[in-house]
């Protein structure tokens, strides 16, 4: 069974590598190249999966799943520039992808329990954009 | 691995029938669908790509590049347009169905594919094409 909580956080962030001109920053990442950044309201799908426990009827906590995402995600990241505040995106490009990938990485450990494990993040950059990161491993 | 969904909209019209049936089976099979002047939707599109992650760009797939893909192969042709007048594959018989325009977008696409992407990856997963809130066809294509 799977169940999914959902979150928000809102952010900039600006997508350029150094060792790139700005010409080839813009044909790659487009608009999210501008050198002063943008923003958006970023919503995180956390999907976990598990048989839930014959006591409880829960697969995990709810209101635990709540905190663990709001200290470890929606705190350190809402109303913050990525590349300056948050790292790894001093050192990474904070893409949907790179950000998706960090949310894993932030999320992962402290999800998995007796009878449930994370089973995909999705990341909402826009309602028109998400991305999808279900681990290293498919 | 990454799987990276983009979504899309175009406003088109079309009228189901085939020429293969009557004119009374046409209205039984179709019903409103079958309507003589046609009738439109803002239909949906998503795109699901899937790539690794590339550890410089940190990106599966550069976004413009599958937008201009999209919007030169898809959009351009399909928006504010009437399917049955307007758009080559469907001036003969292939009766413009959900399901039939998301073949012919999964052609499309896979057709010029290599013009923009280079490689094996990223990859088309999936297409999605919304014709109204209430149905939704889904071409996986790995």
């Amino acid at each position: 069974m799977l169940i999914t909580r959902r979150a928000e956080f809102s952010a900039s962030h600006v997508c350029s590598q150094s060792a790139l001109t700005t010409d080839q920053n813009r044909e790659l990442y487009g608009a999210a190249a501008n050198p002063n950044g943008h923003g958006h309201n970023y919503v995180l799908e956390v999907t976990l999966e598990g048989d839930p426990d014959p006591l409880t009827g829960m697969i995990f906590d709810l209101k635990t799943l709540k905190d663990v995402i709001q200290k470890n995600v929606v705190e350190p990241m809402d109303h913050r520039f990525l590349n300056y505040e948050v790292p790894p995106f001093d050192k990474i490009v904070p893409t949907a992808e790179n950000v998706a990938a960090e949310l894993w990485k932030r999320l992962e450990p402290r999800l998995t329990g007796e009878r449930a494990r994370l089973k995909n993040i999705r990341l909402y950059e826009t309602e028109d954009l998400y991305v999808d990161y279900s681990g290293e491993v498919r | 691995m990454t799987r990276v969904t983009r979504r899309y909209k175009f406003a088109a019209s079309h009228r189901l029938n085939s020429s293969a049936l009557s004119d009374q089976q046409n209205r039984e099979l179709y019903g409103k669908c079958n309507n003589p002047y046609g009738h439109g939707h803002d239909y949906v599109l998503e795109v699901s790509v899937a790539g690794p992650l590339d550890a410089d760009s940190g990106q599966g797939v550069s976004i413009p590049a599958l937008d201009r893909l999209v919007n030169g192969q898809v959009l351009r042709d399909f928006d504010h347009k009437y399917f049955n007048a307007d758009v080559p594959e469907f001036l003969q018989d292939l009766v413009p169905t959900s399901e039939n325009i998301l073949r012919v977008i999964e052609d499309r696409l896979s057709a010029n594919w290599t013009k923009v992407f280079q490689g094996d990856w990223p990859r088309l997963e999936s297409i999605r094409l919304q014709e109204t809130k209430r149905n939704r066809f889904e071409l996986r294509t790995h």
